[in-house]
């Protein structure tokens, strides 16, 4: 090859800064921790031990216990999610769609300021409205004449997790909605003229020509509220601390990782165990991303315009 | 064009739209009104408008002689920008090579690159720390823009590589003619034509990065090279009962990232639509 063309160098100098930036800070890291998830220390060296930390995390019960908590939050956490955010988003892109509405970019850019606030300017400020003390809530609903039905959502266990998921779901519903609103937009005036023609409008209109054509977006959006789910830490530590309270009760994988990798108040953070817990992250974010690569969007009819 | 909504459908949309406009803004003007009042007014009723009985600006002036609030500022700023910089322009550079030439592996790197978009760059947490104490990075802006511009390429790379596919290769071949090199053909004659969907990376990049917590929680949480998210999530804890220095600091916080916002956001649509969905 190379001496029948000359090398083309500009290629490799147009990749090289981003190639090698990418896989000195993500790729290499991701592996180094994967690696270091194999090892342990006894006394002061380290050593090998295989699958040993992740037989801990899983069977141990000083380690699984809290484990499984984690994880199962994690889920519903990521339930809410896809019950709430992405219906809700997908019924105000409809609705911000509709031909000739007026204001429509006004509103688009309102539902969309939450998610460019910090959480933890989110954090602190529905702590202040849910707060039973100061409380804004108790006031509104005493004004609807409900006022029996506030309790303090974020202290205790039975709601504070449902609480936070629908916070994290008001701060993030504007990215649904805004690649729903693209995906709609995307589709020909053509399609949609021809299904008036037949008829089909309003609501018929939307199941059965606009659905059918969004699903790949709606497809996107769920594999990306499943990996920003599960990598979720934020909210949770501005709200709730590390220890992620009440008992443990809104804990997910982030903030687990985080107490176990730099410790908490009497324990010491511990390296070996925290890559343990990225790995079973890692693990459990790779079979949410497969599962959707091979067994969804496969099965995806796209249509080109 | 579609036939007109009846009067009802629409005034019903509207409806809908006006309810979830106020849930979204309404926490927003709750921290911005109250950070306008003095303490008594914050507590006796927290959704009374600023007026001149209750004005005041003890918040905000407990927050200027806080002198450590700029300096997280322009550490925010510095960190942002920089790392907005590389990804935009090693991003760009790496989406020409992918969409521009047909060379061996080309497919494999863009798989490569856009492994990153699924695979979210803090599980690699325990080890970027140990890399960056040995590298002597820590506490450093340096270890944040080199985490963020590793963060932010794959999506800017894939949605780049996309745009690009779409200026006309007449153009780039009228370029060669005139001899123009292929730095000059992508400097001169393609980046100029996707500035579109530079604005919306630059949106989706900068964000996530001026909201972060984690990776400013673990690489560099000294008192100088604190960011604004840090700084204020310090703030709160340290002045938990002086409401309005929280209120003010938070106001102050949001301001930058809306500026920003508003202006990119008619941008935004323009370039999702013709990008990631597609």
């Amino acid at each position: 090859m190379a001496s029948r063309k000359p090398v083309r160098w500009h290629i490799a100098v147009f990749l090289a800064p981003a190639v090698l930036v990418y896989t000195a800070l993500m790729i290499v890291p991701l592996f180094g921790t994967l690696n270091l998830s194999l090892f342990n220390e006894a006394g002061d060296v380290r050593v090998f031990v295989g699958l040993a930390n992740f037989a801990t995390l899983f069977g141990d019960p000083r380690w699984s216990e809290q484990f499984w908590n984690a994880l199962g939050n994690n889920a519903w956490f990521f339930l809410i999610h896809m019950l709430v955010q992405n219906p809700v988003g997908i019924a105000l892109a409809a609705i911000l769609s509709t031909p000739r509405l007026r204001m429509a970019a006004f509103y688009r850019t309102a539902i969309f300021i939450p998610t460019i606030l910090s959480f933890v300017i989110v954090g602190f400020v529905w702590k202040l409205i849910l707060s039973p003390i100061w409380g804004i809530a108790p006031g509104m609903l005493d004004f609807i004449g409900l006022e029996s039905l506030f309790a303090p959502w974020l202290g205790r266990e039975e709601y504070a997790l449902t609480t936070l998921a629908l916070i994290s779901v008001w701060q993030f519903i504007g990215i649904p909605m805004m690649l729903i609103y693209a995906a709609l937009l995307s589709i020909p005036d053509e399609v949609l003229e021809a299904a008036e023609m037949d008829g089909i409008t309003g609501w018929s209109q939307f199941w059965k020509i606009k659905l059918p054509l969004i699903l790949p977006a709606i497809g996107i959006i769920s594999i990306l509220t499943f990996v920003g789910n599960f990598n979720a830490f934020d909210l949770i530590y501005v709200a709730q601390g590390a220890l992620a309270g009440p008992d443990f009760s809104t804990d997910i994988l982030g903030t687990f990782l985080y107490r176990t990798f730099f410790g908490f108040q009497l324990q010491l953070g511990d390296p070996y165990m925290g890559s343990a817990i990225a790995g079973a992250m890692f693990g459990i974010i790779l079979l949410g991303v497969c599962v959707y690569l091979f067994g969804i969007q496969t099965r995806l009819r796209r249509y080109q315009f | 064009m579609s036939a007109r909504m009846s009067p009802a459908r629409t005034i019903a949309a509207h409806a809908a739209l006006i309810t979830y406009t106020l849930i979204a803004l309404f926490p927003v003007f709750v921290i911005v009104i109250n950070s306008f009042k003095s303490r008594k007014a914050i507590f006796a009723d927290p959704l009374a408008l600023p007026v001149p009985g209750n004005f005041d600006l003890i918040g905000y002036q407990t927050v200027m002689k806080q002198g450590d609030f700029f300096a997280y500022f322009q550490n925010s700023m510095i960190v942002t920008v920089a790392s907005l910089f590389f990804v935009l322009l090693f991003g760009a550079m790496a989406a020409f090579a992918l969409s521009e030439y047909r060379f061996r592996g080309n497919t494999l790197m863009g798989l490569y690159l856009a492994l990153g978009i699924m695979i979210p760059i803090r599980l690699g947490t325990v080890a970027i720390l140990q890399m960056m104490v040995a590298s002597g990075l820590v506490n450093t802006l340096t270890a944040l823009i080199l985490v963020y511009t590793a963060q932010g390429l794959p999506l800017a790379v894939f949605i780049l590589s996309e745009f690009m596919r779409n200026v006309s290769d007449d153009l780039k071949n009228a370029g060669r003619i005139d001899g123009l090199s292929e730095y000059a053909i992508f400097f001169t004659l393609v980046l100029p034509l996707v500035r579109p969907a530079m604005a919306t990376v630059a949106v989706f990049t900068m964000i996530p990065i001026w909201n972060d917590l984690w990776f400013p929680l673990i690489l560099a949480p000294a008192e100088e090279v604190k960011t604004i998210t840090l700084g204020s999530q310090v703030f709160i804890g340290q002045f938990v009962t002086n409401w309005n220095a929280v209120l003010a600091a938070l106001s102050l916080a949001i301001v930058p990232v809306l500026v920003m916002y508003l202006i990119f956001s008619r941008q935004l649509i323009r370039g999702i639509t013709a990008g990631a969905v597609k």
